[in-house]
C-alpha cells in the first residue's frame, strides 16, 4: 500500500470527527429555525455545554455523565432563550447574540479552574476485522460513539420532520403561526420545545469538542462553529441531508488544512486556519443561489414574534 | 308535538375587551339545516361573536346551549369535537405543505395519510369541489384554497359550519358554485352561520339574519323580504346615501400609459405579468378587476414604483417614461397611490397621523423646510384631513393602528386626494372597509375623476367596480383583457373573463398548472 494511501484512512476518520460538532448544531438549529424561532445563541450553548461536560466528566470520571451533562447545560441556556423571547416576546435576534455572549463570559468564568486539566479519551469502537481494514476501516468501524450518534441524528431528524405527524405540526407552526394557532395548535409550547432541543443539541455538540476532539477545556474552544453552523442551516436550506454535506465539507478542509501545515508549506498558518470557514461559506453560498428554493423551504414565520392575541 | 332542540342557542354573550365591549348581551338562535347570516359593519362584533363560537376567544358572560344541553367550548379543537367547523376569512392554510397535510393539520384523528388523500377525493367529489389532494397549496388559486378549508370541515362531518365572508375572494361563478354546496349542505342538515358584506348575495342564499352593531343585536329579519338598502340601513342604524353614476365627462389626454408591460420575480409566489398594456385619461375611472393573486399586487408594485420595470418606456406617467423612476420621482411626476394593505404600506401603524401625513404628503405639501419637518404644516394638514373627509378619531396624535379599517382608509385616500394628483392609482379602496365609508371613498374618487383626475382602482369587487368605473378590464393569471365600458358589460361578462375567457397567447405557468 502506497504512503498516500495510508495517510489517507487517517484524514478520512478526522473529517468525520471534525464535522460531528457542526453536525450536532446546526441540526439542533434547523428543527429550532423549522419551527419558526431564530436562536442566534448557538455559539454561546454550544461553549458552555463544552465547559459543564468537561467539568462533570473530571468530577465524575465518566465521559457518558459528561454528554449528558453538556445537553442539559444547554437546553437550559435554550430554556433561558426560550423563556425570553417565547414568554417575554424579547426580540430573537438580540436575546440570541446577548445569549452568546452571555455563554462566552459563563464558560469562561465556569472553566477557570478546568485550564490545562488533562482528561481520559473516550473508547472508540473497535470490530475486529472491520476496523483493521485498510483505508476505510478506521473512519467507518473505529469511532467514538458520538460520531455515529450524530450521523444517526441526520435521517432521523429528517424522518421526524417529513414523515410524523408531530414534525408536520412542527413545520406548520413555523409557516404561519396565526393559522396554527387558530387551528388550536400550542404554539408556544412546540416552539419551546423545539428551543430545548435545539440547546441540548449544540450543548451535545460542545461537550463533544472538550471532551473528545480536542480534548481539553479552553476559553473560546467552539472557535465560531457554533456560527458556521448557524450558517450551515440557511445555506442548507433547512434540509438535513445538505447539512451534512456542508459539515463533511467544514470537516474536509479542516482536516487537509492541518496537513498542508503539518507539510510545511509556505503558507501563514492563519491563512489556512481560515480556510474550512472560507470554503464552507463559498461554496454553500454558491449551491444556494437559487432563491425559490429559499424561499419553498424557509419558515415564513422564522424570527417573528407571535402575540396569542385574538 | 315538541320541536327538535336548537342547534345552537346563545344567551346574553358579553365578551369586554380593554377599552371596548365587543359583544352586549347578545342572544342568537341556530336551527338545524338553516343558513343564518350574521351582519353589521366593521367593528360590530362579528368576529368576536364567531371567535366564542369556534372556542377561539372565551366569553366573560352568559351561556351557550348546543342542541339543548349546556356547554364551555375551550378551544378550536374542543368546538370541532362538538361539530363546529370555520372557514376563515384569510384563510389558515400553510403555503408550503401539501393540500393533504392542510386538512390533516385540521384534524383531529387523520389517521394515515393514504387514508386521508382517498377520503379528501372522495368528499370533493361529492360536493362537486374539486381537489387534488398532492398539489401544494402556494400552487392554487384562491377559489382552489377556499376548498381546502371547507373540505376540511366536511372530512368532520360538521353540525355547525362557519363560513367568514367566504366570497370576497370568489369569481361571481365560483360563488355560485359555492352556494349550491352550501344549499346541499343545509339539506342535509348541517346550520350555516354566513357572515358577509354583501348584501345582495344573503339575500339570495340566506334564510335568516341577526344583525349587529355596537356589540349589540340591533334586530333580526328574513333577508328575502328586505332589499340590500334596507338591510345596509339595519346595520349602519341610519339612512344609507350612495353615490350617483355621473355622466362621464369628456376623456381628456392619458395620463398613465402602460405598454408591453412583462415582469419576472424571484419570489415563487409571485404572478408574473405578461406583456400588459392599457392607458388611464384624464376624466375617467379604470376599473381593473380580476381574483386576488393573478397579477394585482404585481401591477401595484410596477405602478407605484416600489418595483422597477426593465424598460423604462413601459410605464409612462403624462407621457414621461417612468419605469426606471422610484416612488418619490413618480409621486413628483403627478402620481399619488392608495395601497391595498392599509397598515404596513399605505400608513405606518405605530406612528400618529400627521406623521403619516407627513410620508407621502411631503413630496408635494409644503411640509418639509430645509430638510426639517415643518411640524405645525404637518399637523394643520393632518386637520384639514380628517375634517375633510370625516375621520373619526381623537385627533392628530392618533396612532395609526388605533383607527378603524374605514376610518384609516378614509384617512389616506384624502391623504393623496388633497394633494391634488393628476393620476391616482388605488389597490382595493374598500376592502373591509363598512358601508358607510365606503360610500364615501367612492364618492370622494367619483368626484376627483370628474375634476379632471384620471383614476386606476385595481380591487377584486365587482359591485364597487361597476359603481366606480367608465370602463373594465379584467387580470387573469398575468395578463390583462382588453377594458370595455361598464355600461356595455355586465357582472356575468367580467366573471367569465375573470375566470380566463378571453384570448391571451398560452404560457407556461398555465401549461405547469395543467400537467
Amino acid at each position: 500500500m502506497s504512503a498516500e494511501l495510508a495517510l489517507l484512512g487517517p484524514i478520512l476518520a478526522a473529517m468525520l470527527a471534525a464535522a460531528t460538532p457542526l453536525l450536532f448544531a446546526a441540526l439542533g438549529e434547523l428543527v429550532v429555525e423549522k419551527s419558526g424561532v431564530l436562536n442566534l445563541g448557538v455559539e454561546g450553548m454550544m461553549l458552555v455545554g463544552a465547559v459543564c461536560g468537561f467539568a462533570v466528566a473530571v468530577q465524575t470520571g465518566s465521559s457518558t455523565a459528561g454528554f449528558v451533562a453538556g445537553a442539559a447545560a444547554g437546553a437550559g441556556m435554550a430554556a433561558l432563550f426560550g423563556v425570553l423571547t417565547l414568554l417575554l416576546l424579547a426580540n430573537q435576534v438580540a436575546t440570541g447574540l446577548a445569549l452568546t455572549l452571555f455563554g462566552v463570559g459563563l464558560s469562561a468564568l465556569i472553566g477557570q479552574g478546568f485550564v490545562g486539566i488533562p482528561i481520559a479519551d473516550v473508547p472508540e469502537l473497535y470490530i475486529p476485522g472491520l476496523t483493521d481494514l485498510p483505508v476505510i476501516g478506521k473512519a467507518l468501524f473505529g469511532q467514538d460513539a458520538l460520531v455515529y450518534l450524530a450521523l444517526a441524528a441526520v435521517p432521523a431528524v429528517h424522518w421526524f420532520l417529513y414523515a410524523t405527524r408531530k414534525g408536520l405540526i412542527l413545520r406548520a407552526v413555523g409557516e404561519n403561526h396565526a393559522a396554527a394557532h387558530a387551528l388550536g395548535y400550542k404554539v408556544i409550547r412546540i416552539r419551546f420545545l423545539a428551543v430545548l432541543f435545539g440547546g441540548a443539541m449544540s450543548g451535545m455538540a460542545g461537550a463533544f469538542l472538550s471532551l473528545d476532539y480536542t480534548p481539553m477545556w479552553a476559553e473560546g474552544i467552539s472557535s465560531g462553529r457554533g456560527w458556521i453552523a448557524l450558517a450551515l442551516v440557511v445555506f442548507a436550506t433547512w434540509k438535513p441531508g445538505r447539512v451534512l454535506l456542508g459539515a463533511w465539507l467544514f470537516g474536509g478542509v479542516t482536516i487537509a488544512q492541518l496537513h498542508v501545515q503539518g507539510l510545511g508549506i509556505d503558507i501563514p498558518s492563519q491563512l489556512l486556519s481560515m480556510l474550512p470557514y472560507l470554503a464552507t461559506v463559498i461554496v454553500l453560498v454558491v449551491i444556494s443561489r437559487d432563491v425559490a428554493r429559499i424561499r419553498l423551504n424557509a419558515p415564513a414565520s422564522l424570527g417573528k414574534v407571535f402575540h396569542p392575541d385574538a | 308535538m315538541s320541536s327538535p332542540p336548537h342547534r345552537l342557542e346563545l344567551r346574553g354573550v358579553t365578551k369586554r375587551f380593554p377599552g371596548c365591549l365587543a359583544n352586549d348581551q347578545v342572544d342568537l338562535v341556530l336551527r338545524p339545516g338553516e343558513i343564518h347570516a350574521l351582519l353589521g359593519e366593521n367593528g360590530a362584533g362579528k368576529s368576536t361573536l364567531v371567535k366564542i363560537i369556534y372556542g377561539v376567544l372565551h366569553a366573560d358572560a352568559g351561556r351557550i346551549q348546543w342542541n339543548g344541553q349546556d356547554t364551555h367550548i375551550p378551544d378550536p379543537a374542543g368546538a370541532r369535537r362538538l361539530g363546529i367547523g370555520m372557514v376563515f376569512q384569510h384563510f389558515s392554510l400553510f403555503d408550503t405543505l401539501t393540500v393533504a397535510e392542510n386538512i390533516s393539520l385540521g384534524l383531529d384523528q387523520p389517521g394515515p395519510m393514504d387514508a386521508l388523500s382517498a377520503r379528501i377525493a372522495e368528499v370533493s367529489e361529492r360536493y362537486g369541489l374539486s381537489l387534488d389532494p398532492r398539489r401544494h397549496v402556494h400552487n392554487l388559486s384562491v377559489g382552489e384554497r377556499q376548498r381546502v378549508e371547507i373540505v376540511r370541515c366536511l372530512l368532520q362531518d360538521p353540525k355547525l359550519l362557519i363560513m367568514d365572508e367566504p366570497t370576497s375572494v370568489l369569481t361571481p361563478q365560483e360563488a355560485t358554485r359555492l352556494f349550491e354546496t352550501l344549499r346541499r349542505l343545509a339539506a342535509e342538515g348541517c346550520t350555516i352561520l354566513y357572515i358577509s358584506h354583501k348584501l345582495e348575495e344573503i339575500r339570495a342564499l340566506c334564510d335568516t339574519a341577526t344583525v349587529l352593531r355596537g356589540g349589540r343585536v340591533v334586530g333580526s329579519c328574513d333577508p328575502r323580504r328586505e332589499t340590500a338598502r334596507s338591510l345596509a340601513e339595519m346595520m349602519i342604524g341610519t339612512e344609507l346615501s350612495t353615490p350617483e353614476r355621473l355622466p362621464q365627462g369628456e376623456a381628456g389626454a392619458a395620463k398613465l400609459q402602460v405598454r408591453h408591460l412583462s415582469t419576472t420575480s424571484d419570489n415563487p409566489f409571485a404572478t408574473n405579468l405578461k406583456d400588459v398594456s392599457f392607458e388611464v385619461r384624464a376624466g375617467e375611472i379604470l376599473g381593473i378587476a380580476g381574483v386576488a393573486g393573478n397579477g394585482q399586487a404585481e401591477l401595484m408594485a410596477a405602478l407605484s414604483g416600489e418595483a422597477l420595470v426593465p424598460d423604462p418606456a413601459s410605464v409612462a406617467i403624462e407621457g414621461r417614461p417612468a419605469g426606471h423612476l422610484g416612488p418619490r420621482e413618480r409621486r413628483l411626476l403627478g402620481l399619488a397611490f392608495v395601497p391595498e394593505e392599509r397598515l404596513g404600506r399605505g400608513a405606518v401603524p405605530e406612528l400618529s397621523l400627521s406623521e403619516n401625513a407627513l410620508l407621502s404628503g411631503y413630496a408635494r405639501e409644503p411640509l418639509v423646510r430645509s430638510g426639517l419637518v415643518h411640524f405645525g404644516r404637518a399637523r394643520s394638514y393632518a386637520e384639514r384631513i380628517i375634517g375633510a373627509f370625516n375621520v373619526v378619531t381623537h385627533g392628530h396624535r392618533a396612532e395609526a393602528r388605533s383607527l378603524s379599517g374605514g376610518n384609516l382608509q378614509k384617512f389616506i385616500i384624502g391623504r393623496e386626494i388633497l394633494q391634488k394628483p393628476r393620476l391616482l392609482v388605488v389597490g382595493q379602496p374598500t376592502w373591509g372597509v363598512d358601508a358607510g365609508a365606503a360610500a364615501a371613498i367612492h364618492r370622494a374618487l367619483i368626484d376627483l375623476a370628474r375634476s379632471g383626475a384620471a383614476v386606476l382602482v385595481i380591487s377584486q369587487d365587482l359591485d364597487e367596480l361597476f359603481v366606480l368605473s367608465d370602463r373594465i378590464a379584467v387580470l387573469f393569471h398575468g395578463h390583462l383583457s382588453e377594458s370595455r365600458p361598464t355600461h356595455h358589460t355586465s357582472v356575468e361578462e367580467i366573471g367569465l373573463l375573470m375566470g380566463g375567457l378571453f384570448n391571451h397567447p398560452p404560457d407556461e405557468d398555465e401549461v405547469d398548472r395543467a400537467v
